[in-house]
C-alpha cells in the first residue's frame, strides 16, 4: 500500500465508527498511513475530518463509543489491536507518545509537573525514587526549561502556556519513546510560543531519530516542519505525498482547495478562498464513495464509483491520490508558479 | 501554609460579624414587648418600665447592640427560664451529643456515597448508575423525621433489633468519664466495651437517618464532578502517558473530584445540621436540638437564641475547615488565600 | 476535534420561526420523557397533588377535623383506608385536605423568594456598585447559617404562626434566586442584544426589565422546581417541631409528629401515611425539576 519498505507505524485500511443516539458516525474509512523511523509526517484537514480520531485510535485511547470495523494498526511489526490493555498501555508513554493542544489544560492542575513526569517514569522504568526525580529534572532541562530544579515543583497554573507545552513534551519523551504523535501542539499558544515549541519538537525529534505525527490544520506550519504531508478529509485520506511535491502540484481537488484557503500559498487576503460547503454529516446512510464529491467543483459521473488511494502518476510512486477526476500536475504548478 | 489558614480565619470574621447582627435583631424582633414578656401578664406597667430599664431595652439599638456583643463575649448568653441554667453551659453540656451523632451521620455518609458516585462516574449506564441515580433523587425527598420514624418502627418495633430510640444510653448503662464528650470515645478511653456496644447501639438508628438525608447530594456531587474530571483533557494526557487505570482514577482523577465535592460538604453541614434538630426530636436525643424544640414549646427564647448563635458559630467554623482542607488539596487555593 | 459528536449537540439547527421553536421545545420534552419515564410519572403526581389542593374538600369522605368519626387508633379498614388516630379522626380525610396547605406554604415561600430574591439580584447584577454589595452581604450572611436553623430562629422571633413560616422558608431561600439572578443578568449585561436595546434609546430600567429578566426566566424556573421540594420539606420539618401550623389542623408534618410517639407501640399508620404522602410530593416535585433542567438546559443535565 504505502512505498515505505520498513514503516514504524502502519495503519492499514482502518475504518472507525461512533455509535450515538443520532445514528452511527462512520469517522474514518479505509484510511492508511505509514511513518518511517526519524521521518515526520503532517497530518492535515478541517476540524472534524478525522484527525485526532486517527491518532487516539493510534494510540488506542479512543473514545468508549468508538469502535474500529476495519483494518489494523501495526507499531514496529507488532499487531496493536490484537494486545490487550495491558501490554497496550504498557507500549503507550514509553514506546509512543503524545502531546495534545492546550496545554494549560492537558495537564494535571493539582500535582506539580515534575511529579507528572516522575508517574510516567515510575509506570515505564525501574528507577528508584531519587534516580527519578533526578531524571524528571533531566527531562524539564532536556526541553529547555531554564532553572528545572525550582520548576520541578510548579504547578501548571503556575507556568506560561509555553511552558507547559514544554512540560507536556517533557512527559511524552520521558521514556525516549521512538513515535511521537503531537495533535496541533501549538493550538492556544501565542504565535511566538508556537515558533518557539515548533522548532523544540524538531530538534528533539532529529536528535532521537524519533517519527513524529504532527497534527494540524495549519498548513504553513505542516508545510515547514513535515517531511510528507497526508490530507484528510471527512474520514478519508485523499492525498500522501513529499511536501513539496504536494505544495507545488497537489492533485486532489480538495487538497489545491485547501492551498488556496491557506495564507501560505495566497499572495494576498484577497485571494484566500473559502472551500465551498461544509464537511457531509457522517451518519448519512447515503455518503458518496468520494465524501468531496458534493464540494467538488470537478464533480463527474465517475465520482460515484468505488475509490481508494493510488499512485498520482506512474512517476511519482510516493505521491498518492483518493480520486477519479485529479487536477493534472501541469495544470496545478504553472497556477502555483504564479504565486511564488 | 500557616499563613493561608491565619488569612481564612481573617476570612471568616464578615461571616461571624453577620451572625452576631442576626441574632441581635431576632432577639429584639421578640414577639410583643420583651419587657411585658419577662414581666409575665401579672407584671404592673412599673414592673415592665423596671424591666426594661434592667434588660437595657431603653438605651439605643447601638448601644443594645454593644452591651449584647459584649454579654456574647463574657459568656452571658442569658439565662433558661425552665431549667434555671444558664443558656451557654447548657448548650456546652449538650454540644458532644449532637456533634457525635452530626459527624458519625456525616462519616457514614461519606463512605458510602463517595464510592457510590466514583463508581456510577466510571460505568455510567451501569446497574450502579442507576443505583446511584434512583438514590440521589429520593435521597433528597426523604422527611429525616419521617425516615427516622420509619427505622425505629421497622428495627425496634418489628425486628427488635434496635434499642428503644430513646437517648445515647439505654436505660441501665452509666455513662462513660467525661473526656471528649463523645461517649463512643470516652468509653472506648475508660475501656468500657459494655458502654461503647450500648452508645453504638443508641447511635445507630439516628445516625443512618442523618446519612439518608445528606447522602445523596454527595453522592450526586461526586458522580457528577468525576464525569466532568474523567472527561478532561488531562486524564486524556495521563491514558496517553500509559498510566495504570488505578492511578489515573485515583491520583488523577479522584483528587480533582475531591474539590466541587469538598465546596458541596458546606451545603452538606447546613443540611446536616437542620436534620440534626428533627433526629434528635425523633429519637428523644439529649442534644442542643431537643433542648432548643423544648424551649421553643415552652415559649422560652434565651436558648433558642443561644441554640441558633451556637450552630451557626459552629457551621462557620465547619466551613472553615472545609476551606483549609480545600486548600490542602488544591495548589491554587493557597496562592489565592 | 474529537470527532465524538454529544447528544446534546447534535440536533440538527431549527430556524427561528415560532413553529420551528415549538417543534424544537416539543422534541426535548419527548426526549426528556422518553430517557427517563420517571418524568412522566412525576408530571402525573404533579397534576394529582394539584387536583387533591383543589379538589381536597369535596374529596374526603369525612370531616377532618372531627374526632370520632371511627374508633379511635383502628387500624386501616374499608371505612377508614389509611385507619384513624387518637382522636379516632380520618386520616385520609386529613391527609387529603393537608394538601392544599401544605402546597401552598411551599408556593407563596417560593414565590416571594422568587421575586424579591430574582429582583434583588438583577438589579444588583445589573448596576453592580453598593446594591450589589450590600445584596451579596445579605445572602452571604444568610447562607453563614444553617439554614433549618435560621428558620427555626426566625419563627421563634416572629411569632409562631403559618405566616411566619412561610416568611422564614422564604428568608432561607433567598439567597439561591439571588444568586441565579445575579449570575445570570450579569453575564448577559453586556451581550449584544442588550448593547443594541440600549443603543435604540431604552433606558436602563428598561434594559433590564424588557430584555434582561425575560432572559434569565428560564434558570429561575429551573431554580423554583428545584426550590420547590425542600420549601415543602422545610415547612413540614418546622411544624413537626412545633412550629407555625397548630393543631387541631391537618398538617403532613404535624400529622407525622402526632403520630411518632405510636410509632414504637405500633400504631403504624397514624404517621406512615402522612409521611409517605409528604415524601411522595417532595420526590415529585424533585424529579420535575430536574426533568425541567433538563429540559432548559440540556448541557447541565448529570
Amino acid at each position: 500500500m504505502n512505498a515505505l519498505s520498513n514503516p514504524l507505524l502502519e495503519v492499514d485500511r482502518l475504518a472507525v465508527e461512533f455509535r450515538t443516539r443520532g445514528g452511527t458516525v462512520r469517522a474514518l474509512e479505509n484510511v492508511s498511513l505509514a511513518l518511517a523511523e526519524g521521518e515526520t509526517v503532517g497530518l492535515v484537514g478541517e476540524s472534524g475530518s478525522g484527525k485526532s480520531v486517527l491518532s487516539f485510535a493510534a494510540m488506542g485511547i479512543q473514545d468508549a463509543a468508538a469502535r474500529i470495523t476495519a483494518g489494523a494498526i501495526r507499531f514496529a511489526g507488532q499487531d496493536l489491536l490484537a494486545k490487550k490493555g495491558a501490554a497496550m498501555k504498557a507500549l503507550r508513554g514509553r514506546e509512543m507518545a503524545m502531546i495534545f493542544q492546550n496545554p494549560r489544560v492537558a495537564l494535571n492542575p493539582i500535582r506539580q509537573v515534575g511529579r507528572q513526569i516522575e508517574d510516567v517514569l515510575a509506570r515505564h522504568t525501574d528507577l528508584l525514587p531519587a534516580a527519578r526525580r533526578a531524571r524528571a529534572i533531566e527531562c524539564l532541562a532536556e526541553v529547555r526549561i531554564p532553572d528545572p530544579e525550582r520548576r520541578y515543583a510548579a504547578y501548571p497554573f503556575e507556568l506560561s502556556g509555553g511552558m507547559c507545552q514544554r512540560v507536556m513534551i517533557a512527559i511524552a519523551l520521558a521514556c525516549k519513546p521512538r513515535l511521537l504523535i503531537a495533535d496541533e501542539p501549538t493550538t492556544g499558544l501565542d504565535v511566538t510560543t508556537q515558533a518557539a515549541i515548533m522548532r523544540l519538537v524538531r530538534e528533539l525529534s532529529a536528535e532521537r531519530r524519533m517519527a513524529t505525527l504532527l497534527i494540524t490544520h495549519d498548513l504553513g506550519m505542516a508545510r515547514e516542519y513535515c517531511d510528507r504531508i497526508a490530507v484528510m478529509h471527512a474520514g478519508h485520506i485523499v492525498e500522501v505525498g513529499p511536501t513539496e511535491a504536494l505544495f507545488a502540484a497537489p492533485r486532489h481537488p480538495y487538497t489545491e482547495r485547501l492551498i488556496a484557503a491557506t495564507p501560505v500559498g495566497a499572495a494576498s487576503l484577497a485571494e484566500l478562498a473559502a472551500i465551498d460547503g461544509n464537511l457531509p454529516d457522517l451518519r448519512r446512510a447515503d455518503l458518496p464513495a468520494c465524501r468531496f464529491a458534493e464540494r467538488c467543483p470537478r464533480r463527474g459521473a465517475e465520482c460515484e464509483r468505488p475509490l481508494a488511494l493510488a499512485p498520482a502518476g506512474a512517476s511519482s510512486a510516493t505521491h498518492l491520490i483518493a480520486c477519479h477526476r485529479p487536477l493534472t500536475a501541469a495544470a496545478t504548478e504553472a497556477r502555483h508558479a504564479a504565486f511564488a | 501554609m500557616i499563613q493561608a489558614i491565619l488569612k481564612r480565619l481573617l476570612g471568616a470574621v464578615p461571616a461571624i460579624i453577620g451572625v452576631v447582627i442576626v441574632t441581635f435583631v431576632l432577639t429584639r424582633a421578640l414577639p410583643g414587648d420583651p419587657a411585658a414578656y419577662f414581666a409575665g401578664p401579672a407584671g404592673s406597667t412599673e414592673a415592665i418600665e423596671e424591666i426594661r430599664v434592667k434588660l437595657g431595652l431603653d438605651r439605643s439599638l447601638p448601644e443594645q447592640f454593644v452591651s449584647y456583643v459584649g454579654d456574647l463575649v463574657r459568656g452571658d448568653w442569658g439565662n433558661s427560664l425552665t431549667t434555671g441554667q444558664p443558656v451557654l453551659a447548657e448548650i456546652a453540656d449538650r454540644l458532644p451529643a449532637s456533634l457525635e451523632l452530626t459527624l458519625v451521620g456525616l462519616l457514614l455518609a461519606v463512605v458510602v456515597a463517595i464510592p457510590l458516585g466514583v463508581l456510577a462516574a466510571t460505568r455510567p449506564g451501569s446497574w450502579i448508575d442507576h443505583l446511584c441515580r434512583g438514590i440521589t433523587t429520593a435521597g433528597v425527598s426523604l422527611p429525616t423525621f419521617f425516615t427516622g420514624l420509619l427505622l425505629a418502627y421497622v428495627f425496634y418495633f418489628l425486628l427488635g433489633w434496635a434499642p428503644s430510640p430513646l437517648g445515647r444510653l439505654d436505660p441501665y448503662a452509666t455513662a462513660p468519664d467525661f473526656v471528649t464528650g463523645f461517649y463512643l470515645i470516652d468509653s472506648l478511653i475508660a475501656g468500657d466495651l459494655e458502654t461503647f456496644a450500648s452508645a453504638a447501639k443508641q447511635l445507630i438508628l439516628p445516625a443512618i437517618t442523618l446519612a439518608l438525608f445528606v447522602l445523596a447530594p454527595l453522592a450526586r456531587m461526586t458522580r457528577a464532578s468525576m464525569l466532568g474530571v474523567l472527561s478532561a483533557d488531562f486524564i486524556r494526557t495521563a491514558r496517553a502517558s500509559g498510566l495504570r487505570p488505578t492511578t489515573v482514577l485515583f491520583t488523577y482523577a479522584f483528587r480533582n473530584a475531591l474539590l466541587p465535592v469538598l465546596t458541596t460538604l458546606g451545603m452538606v453541614f447546613s443540611f446536616l445540621l437542620g436534620s440534626n434538630v428533627l433526629v434528635e426530636k425523633v429519637f428523644a436525643w439529649p442534644g442542643i436540638g431537643s433542648f432548643a424544640i423544648e424551649a421553643l414549646v415552652a415559649s422560652d427564647y434565651a436558648p433558642v437564641q443561644g441554640f441558633v448563635l451556637a450552630m451557626a458559630l459552629l457551621y462557620v467554623l465547619l466551613n472553615l475547615l472545609i476551606d483549609v482542607a480545600y486548600g490542602l488539596v488544591d495548589p491554587r487555593a493557597r496562592l489565592e488565600a | 476535534m474529537s470527532a465524538t459528536p454529544s447528544a446534546a449537540t447534535t440536533a440538527t439547527p431549527v430556524a427561528a420561526t415560532q413553529s420551528g421553536a415549538v417543534a424544537l421545545w416539543w422534541r426535548n420534552l419527548c426526549y426528556v420523557f422518553g430517557e427517563n419515564p420517571l418524568s412522566a410519572i412525576a408530571a402525573g403526581l404533579f397534576v394529582f397533588f394539584i387536583l387533591l389542593a383543589a379538589l381536597g374538600p369535596w374529596l374526603v369522605p369525612y370531616d377532618p377535623l372531627a374526632s370520632h368519626v371511627g374508633d379511635p387508633l383502628s387500624p386501616p379498614s374499608a371505612a377508614h383506608w389509611f385507619g384513624t388516630d387518637a382522636l379516632g379522626r380520618d386520616i385520609l380525610s386529613r391527609v387529603v385536605i393537608a394538601t392544599r396547605l401544605d402546597l401552598g406554604i411551599a408556593v407563596a415561600a417560593v414565590a416571594l423568594s422568587f421575586v424579591v430574591g430574582g429582583l434583588m439580584g438583577a438589579f444588583a447584577g445589573y448596576f453592580g456598585g453598593w446594591f450589589d454589595r450590600i445584596s451579596t452581604r445579605v445572602s452571604d450572611t444568610i447562607m453563614a447559617f444553617p439554614l433549618f436553623v435560621l428558620a427555626m430562629g426566625i419563627v421563634a422571633a416572629m411569632g409562631n404562626t403559618v405566616a411566619n413560616i412561610v416568611l422564614a422558608t422564604a428568608i432561607i431561600n433567598l439567597p439561591f434566586y439571588l444568586r441565579v439572578a445575579r449570575a445570570e443578568v450579569r453575564v448577559r449585561r453586556d451581550a449584544g442584544f442588550v448593547e443594541a436595546a440600549r443603543l435604540a434609546g431604552n433606558g436602563e430600567l428598561r434594559v433590564l426589565f424588557h430584555h434582561l429578566i425575560p432572559n434569565i426566566l428560564p434558570p429561575m424556573m429551573v431554580q423554583i422546581s428545584l426550590n420547590m421540594g425542600w420549601a415543602i420539606l422545610n415547612a413540614a420539618g418546622l411544624s413537626f417541631i412545633g412550629l407555625g401550623v397548630r393543631p387541631p389542623e391537618a398538617e403532613w408534618g404535624i400529622m407525622v409528629a402526632e403520630g411518632a410517639q405510636y410509632i414504637v407501640s405500633g400504631e403504624w399508620w397514624i404517621a406512615l401515611f402522612p409521611g409517605l404522602v409528604l415524601m411522595l410530593a417532595v420526590f415529585c416535585f424533585n424529579l420535575l425539576g430536574d426533568s425541567l433542567r433538563d429540559l432548559i438546559d440540556p448541557r447541565r443535565r448529570t
